[in-house]
C-alpha cells in the first residue's frame, strides 16, 4: 500500500540495508525517512546539540555474572551508569532491555536496583529470559511489572512518541524462538489501534524481533505477527538487546537495532561453537560494553541512535 | 603398608560379595543404573540417549550460562542450573520423552526409556 508512505516525506521504495556493526567504535546513526546514515562518531554526535526526546537504553547487566568472560559484571554496570550520569545532554528516561539479573535472584534484583537507581532517572524495563528463571515467576513482576499486562508488557507515550515494551521470553516452545503469543499480540492491536499512522513508534524487548541467528535462538518466532501490525506507520524504531552486541538493520519504515551488554560480550553468529559469554582480552573488554543513546527530533523524522562503549 | 594391605584386603571382601550377589540376584539389584548427559556449548550431548526404565538420568551444566532441563509435555522440570549445578530424573515409565532448555529452546534432547529387561522390573 504505498499510501502507508505518505508520512514519510514521500519516501515509498527503500532498499533494504541490513548495518552489522560490531562495537570497538561508536557510530551515530541517524535516521531521516527511514534511510540510515553514519555521520560521524561518538564525539561529534556529542558535540550536536540535540533538541527534542533523548532517552536512553541499557541491556543485558546480568547483575550476578561472576564468569572469567567478566567477574565483575556489577562493576561494569556502574561504570555504564556512570557514563550515564556524565552525559551532556540528560535523558528523559532509560529502556532497560532486559537481563537485569544473571539468576533471577532476590539479592541480584537488589543489587541491580540499587546500581540503577544511581542514575536518576525514570526506568522502563522489559524482562529477559535471565530475569525470569526463579522458581514461581515472580520477582521480576512483582518488581517492575506493577500495572503491565500479561507477562509484564505495557506501553507509554513520552513527547509525541508511542514506546511499546514488550515481553519474550515466557512460555517459550521447544525447538522454538522468542516467543509473544496471542494475548500479547491481541493486546499490541488493541493498544495500537486508532493511533495516527504518523506517530513515531518505539518498540522495545529482549530477543531480537527480527531474525539475527536462529541456530542461536536469536529471533522470535511470531515477531511477524507483531510487525505488521506496525506497517502502516512511518517511524518504527525496535530496540532489543540479548546478542550483546551492535546489530542494525532497516527494512520498509522499520528500524532495528541491538543495545551492547553491561555485563560480557558474546561472539557474531556462528564465530564460535555457541553463543556463550566470551572472555576478551582484558583491556579490550570496556571497549565491547556500553549503553545506547536515542535522540528523536520532532518535525524532522529522524531518530538518532549512537551506541557509546563504556572505554575507548 | 599394613593400612593399604587392609584396604586391599576388604575391597577383595566386597567384590566377593557383589559378584555373589550378582550371580544370585537379578543385575539391577545391585545397583538403579545412571546415565549423565552433559550441557555444553548449548547443546545436550548426547543429544538422544536410550535407557531401561529404572534409569536415573543426571545433567551437568558445563556451560558458563545458566540453563534449564524442561520435559516437553511437563513431565519434569529443572530449577536454573548454573555453572556445574546437576538435575537428575528418575525415569519408570517407558516412553520417548523430549525436552528442551526453557531459556534457550533451540536447545533440545530426548530420552527414550525402553521396558526394563524381565530381570530388571521387580521393584
Amino acid at each position: 500500500m504505498t499510501s502507508d508512505h505518505d508520512e514519510t516525506h514521500g519516501v515509498s521504495r527503500r532498499k533494504i540495508l541490513e548495518c552489522m556493526t560490531w562495537a570497538g567504535t561508536g557510530v551515530l546513526w541517524t535516521i531521516a525517512g527511514g534511510v540510515p546514515r553514519s555521520t560521524g562518531l561518538i564525539g561529534e554526535a556529542q558535540a550536536a546539540e540535540p533538541s527534542g526526546l533523548t532517552f536512553l537504553q541499557i541491556s543485558d547487566s546480568h547483575v550476578g555474572f561472576d564468569k572469567p568472560a567478566n567477574p565483575n559484571a556489577s562493576g561494569t554496570l556502574e561504570e555504564a551508569i556512570n557514563k550515564i550520569k556524565a552525559l551532556p545532554v540528560k535523558p528523559a528516561f532509560v529502556l532497560h532491555t532486559g537481563d537485569i539479573t544473571h539468576l533471577s535472584k532476590l539479592s541480584e534484583f537488589d543489587d541491580a536496583d540499587r546500581i540503577i537507581s544511581q542514575a536518576r532517572l525514570d526506568v522502563h524495563y522489559v524482562p529477559g529470559e535471565h530475569d525470569v528463571i526463579d522458581p514461581e515467576q515472580k520477582l521480576y513482576r512483582e518488581r517492575y511489572g506493577r500495572g503491565a499486562k500479561g507477562a509484564g508488557w505495557y506501553s507509554f507515550d513520552a513527547n509525541g512518541v508511542h514506546f511499546i515494551g514488550l515481553v519474550n521470553v515466557v512460555d517459550l516452545k521447544a525447538g522454538g524462538l522468542g516467543n509473544l503469543g496471542n494475548d500479547q499480540l491481541e493486546w499490541l492491536e488493541s493498544d495500537l489501534k486508532g493511533r495516527s499512522a504518523s506517530t513515531p513508534i518505539v518498540v522495545f524487548a529482549h530477543i531480537p524481533l527480527w531474525s539475527v541467528y536462529p541456530q542461536w535462538g536469536w529471533g522470535t518466532d511470531d515477531a511477524a505477527r507483531a510487525l505488521d501490525q506496525l506497517k502502516r506507520f512511518g517511524s518504527v524504531t525496535v530496540l532489543n538487546g540479548h546478542i550483546h552486541q551492535i546489530m542494525q538493520k532497516v527494512e520498509g519504515n522499520v528500524t532495528f537495532h541491538t543495545a551492547m551488554s553491561t555485563a560480557f560480550v558474546q561472539p557474531a553468529p556462528g564465530a564460535q561453537p555457541s553463543p556463550g559469554p566470551m572472555k576478551v582480552a582484558d583491556d579490550k573488554l570496556r571497549s565491547l560494553l556500553g549503553i545506547t543513546d536515542v535522540t528523536f527530533k520532532r518535525g524532522q523524522q529522524r531518530l538518532a541512535i549512537v551506541d557509546q562503549p563504556l572505554q575507548g | 603398608m599394613t593400612k593399604i594391605a587392609k584396604h586391599i584386603r576388604v575391597a577383595a571382601i566386597l567384590a566377593a560379595t557383589v559378584f555373589a550377589a550378582a550371580a544370585t540376584l537379578p543385575a539391577a539389584s545391585a545397583r538403579a543404573p545412571e546415565t549423565e548427559v552433559k550441557i555444553d556449548n548449548f547443546a545436550f550431548a548426547p543429544q538422544r540417549i536410550v535407557v531401561q526404565a529404572g534409569t536415573t538420568v543426571t545433567w551437568i551444566n558445563a556451560d558458563d550460562a545458566p540453563h534449564t532441563v524442561a520435559s516437553s509435555t511437563k513431565v519434569f522440570k529443572s530449577g536454573a542450573l548454573d555453572t556445574e549445578d546437576k538435575f537428575s530424573f528418575t525415569f519408570t515409565t517407558p516412553g520417548t520423552y523430549e525436552y528442551f532448555c526453557s531459556l534457550h529452546p533451540h536447545m533440545t534432547g530426548t530420552v527414550v526409556v525402553e521396558a526394563a529387561a524381565a530381570g530388571n522390573a521387580a521393584q
